[in-house]
């Protein structure tokens, strides 16, 4: 067999049926093979970047890993963003680049990089093939890495005369990889430990984020939460990991999170961070995050533990394991009775009450929030299930505000690294993961913009998105910090609103274009988009001024919150 | 903010030790010394890293290094845990007729002569390294013309009676 067409056997094997890439000469033999025959279905991108958080999309969308494929040089530069996204998100991810042949490594020969060397910080493991020998180990390994463990993105780069090498093929069953042991079980004492003082604290808030996603323990923390009534904030990337509409769900904590959620925080005698890693858009300033509290934090990742803030009771090892003996370990330490929590539940619903997310309405004036909380209705009446996806800036934050996600995996967003230009691929790929589902991105103009080619893809491939820009004109979430914190020096935000005109280009991509100017157009044109059996763009003209409130300013305790102008004053 | 050293087993692969020394610049850590060589298994090199960082930081590196493929293992050595030795070589200048002066005062601290030019002569020393230390300020009189110390290596002492500190193994 040859050693591109040992690829996509590995491929096959690792169970993929998708992957997304664009083709050039490092990686043309591996192309080749895919000509020959592959189950795994090719989603050609229009640029890599697009291919790699398509990938992204697939794998947040099914909780398998997403596979992409670029050439070497400029293909494997091209991914650098996706698969720094996907560092920075714990997303497995399993990019695939062709290498310049072996005897011209090292000669900087025509698109040789050093793709290994420029991926380093950004991967779990990479490896570079120059022996076809090695690449089906290379191959189970890569997806090993990707999956176990904190997930995680991995490079496999391979020399073109590998590719084109004839060998025996023959997939090995085990790993050969004696430094990779991610824990696999939970330490018995210190869940005992968690389980004490969880049941003797009074004012106890969890605090989940994306791993538990990524660790499929979802259905225990639900368990967890009811079992023990323990009130819970989630954090951006861990979004519909618990339901929103669970009323003990008090939503997402942070710069633009709820003021009752950061409270709920500041004020809780114990902190149950699940899978989450006190970013500093969630802590603010550290000293000042939850000042009075003790954490117990489970983490597949040990160096997750201790590294933000210190963990009283460390819990690490796989989160499904952990929650569900965590809730037989406190059922069993509360039938010796509770303190009263009374206080501290009514507590967080007064806060939540007094201070919803808000904004003002006014006359003639179309507000991005409007259209999310449309889109939100919209979609709770459909009944496919409703993936979103969002760029970032402002309207990412109104998606975090004011969408409601009762379903694992049902919002993909760009968290660690902040990718303008996510959006968009990364609904394809979850388009492709779940062709079952509708799949709505919502977008910022200056976002799309980044990675608008990729309508192309939705549309050739026949992965029908919905894109909805809630196009404000500007970067806007770069000119709300000029506005507050710059003198309003509005330095390169402005985008404008009419060029390009949006719904042409949509058109000129083969997708329904629509250009929604006043309120009351809105409701028709989502719902013609979400119904449209194939790719749409809304281009939702709205309130270029609009901000996002509730905000705490950059290395500002997380409790000095900015209101959104004439709100209640919360004070402790 | 102290000093300590840290051992660590890594697989002798492509790029593995640059995995390493990444993780430290890009993580801020920083290294006094840094020794590399091979072990009982030509498959495994050891590293010896020596890092000013405080107890907090000592913890982030082991476990951030414990997540890379190859590294196999991470330990501490405590300094009354572990034998640790470096090597100097030393070239120091030395007019002739206080060559025998020098030479004598070298080999009462341990320094073997390397090679003797005209003006000068070359020392190689082995010690720990608090002794590296003792004998370059010792010779530092004559003029130090070129000075290389490997950094130090170390292995946790078979006497040692408790095991040494480990990360997540
Ligand atoms: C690739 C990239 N470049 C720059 C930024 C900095 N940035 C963050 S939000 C933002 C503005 C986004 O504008 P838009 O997509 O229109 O969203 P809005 O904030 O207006 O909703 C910018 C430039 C970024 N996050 N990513
Ligand atoms: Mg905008």
């Amino acid at each position: 067999m040859l050693g591109s067409d040992a690829v996509l056997r590995s491929l096959e094997l690792e169970g993929v049926d998708v992957a997304f890439g664009i083709p050039g000469g490092a990686i043309l033999p591996t192309y080749d093979a895919i000509a020959r025959g592959t189950t795994v279905r090719h989603v050609l991108a229009r640029h890599e970047q697009g291919a790699g958080h398509m990938a992204e999309g697939y794998a947040r969308a099914s909780g398998r890993v997403g596979v992409a494929i670029a050439t070497s040089g400029p293909g494997a530069t091209n991914l650098v963003t996706p698969i720094a996204d996907a560092w920075m998100d714990s997303t497995p991810l399993v990019a695939i680049t062709g290498q310049v042949r072996s005897n011209l490594i090292g000669t900087d020969a025509f698109q040789e990089i050093d793709a290994t060397g420029i991926t380093m910080p950004i991967v779990k493991h990479s490896w570079l093939v120059q022996d076809v020998e090695e690449l089906p180990g290379v191959m189970k390994a890569a997806f090993h890495v990707a999956r176990t463990g904190r997930q995680g993105p991995v490079l496999v780069d391979i020399a073109r005369d590998v590719q084109e090498a004839e060998f025996d093929f023959e997939y090995p069953d085990d790993v050969d990889l004696p430094g990779w042991k991610p824990p696999h079980k939970v330490h018995p004492r210190q869940l005992r430990e968690a389980a004490k003082a969880i049941a003797v604290a009074q004012r106890p808030i969890v605090y989940a984020g994306g791993g538990v996603l990524n660790a499929d323990a979802c259905a225990e923390l639900l368990e967890l939460v009811d079992s023990a009534q323990l009130p819970a904030v989630v954090t951006l990337m861990g979004k519909g990991c618990l339901p929103d509409s669970h009323p003990l769900n008090y939503g997402a904590p942070g710069m633009h999170g709820s003021k009752f959620a950061n409270w709920a925080l500041n004020k809780a005698d114990l902190v149950i961070a699940i899978g989450s890693r006190f970013d500093d858009r969630v802590t603010g300033k550290v000293s000042a995050f939850a000042p009075g509290a003790k954490v117990i934090h489970f983490d597949i990742d040990a160096a997750e533990v201790g590294k933000i803030r210190h963990a009283e009771i460390p819990v690490v090892g796989p989160l499904k394991l952990a929650l569900a003996q965590l809730t037989a370990e406190v059922s069993a330490v509360a039938a010796e009775g509770a303190p009263d929590r009374g206080p501290w539940l009514r507590q967080l619903e007064d806060w939540r009450e007094r201070f919803p997310f808000r904004y003002a309405k006014a006359e003639g004036v179309l507000k991005p929030q409007t259209a999310v909380e449309l889109l939100r209705d919209l979609a709770a009446n459909r009944e496919e299930d409703v993936i979103w996806t969002t760029g970032v800036g402002q309207h990412q934050m109104w998606a975090m505000q004011y969408l409601q996600c009762d379903k694992p995996r049902s919002f993909i967003t760009s968290g660690g690294l902040g990718t303008m230009g996510y959006g968009l691929p990364a609904a394809i790929g979850a388009k492709a993961a779940r062709p079952d589902a509708t799949v709505v991105c919502i977008d910022g103009d200056g976002c799309f913009q980044m990675t608008c080619q990729e309508l192309a893809t939705a549309a050739l491939e026949r992965l029908p998105i919905v894109t909805v820009i809630l196009n404000n004109g500007w970067l806007g979430m770069v000119r709300q910090w000029q506005e507050m914190f710059y003198d309003e020096r509005f330095s390169q935000t402005h985008l404008t609103q009419v060029a390009p005109d949006y719904a042409k280009l949509a058109e000129a991509y083969g997708c329904a274009g629509f250009t929604v100017e006043s309120e009351d157009q809105l409701e028709d044109a989502l719902s013609a988009a979400m119904s449209a059996g194939r790719s749409a763009v809304v281009d939702v003209r709205c309130d270029a001024e609009e901000k996002v409130f509730p905000m705490v300013p950059s290395g500002a305790a997380a409790v000095d919150t900015i209101e959104a102008p004439g709100g209640e004053v919360m004070s402790a | 903010m102290s000093s300590h050293t840290i051992s660590v087993r890594l697989e002798n692969s492509p790029g593995a030790l640059a995995r390493v020394s990444q993780l430290f610049s890009r993580r801020g850590y920083n290294i006094q010394s840094l020794a590399v060589g091979p072990t009982e298994r030509p498959d495994i090199s050891r590293l010896t890293l020596r890092v000013d960082c405080s107890e907090n930081s000592l913890e982030q590196i082991e476990k951030q290094m414990h997540k890379l493929v190859n590294v196999l293992r991470v330990t501490e050595l405590a300094p009354d845990e572990a034998v640790e030795r470096e090597l100097a070589l030393v070239t120091v200048n030395v007019a002739s007729e206080r060559r025998a002066e020098l030479v004598a005062l070298s080999q009462v601290a341990g320094a073997q002569v390397a090679d003797i030019g005209r003006d000068a002569i070359t020392f190689e020393f082995v010690g720990r390294p608090e002794q590296v230390e003792a004998f370059e300020e010792l010779v530092r009189p004559y003029g130090v013309r070129e000075l290389v110390r490997t950094g130090r290596v170390g292995l946790r002492r078979p006497s040692a009676s408790r095991p040494t500190q480990s990360s997540v193994t």
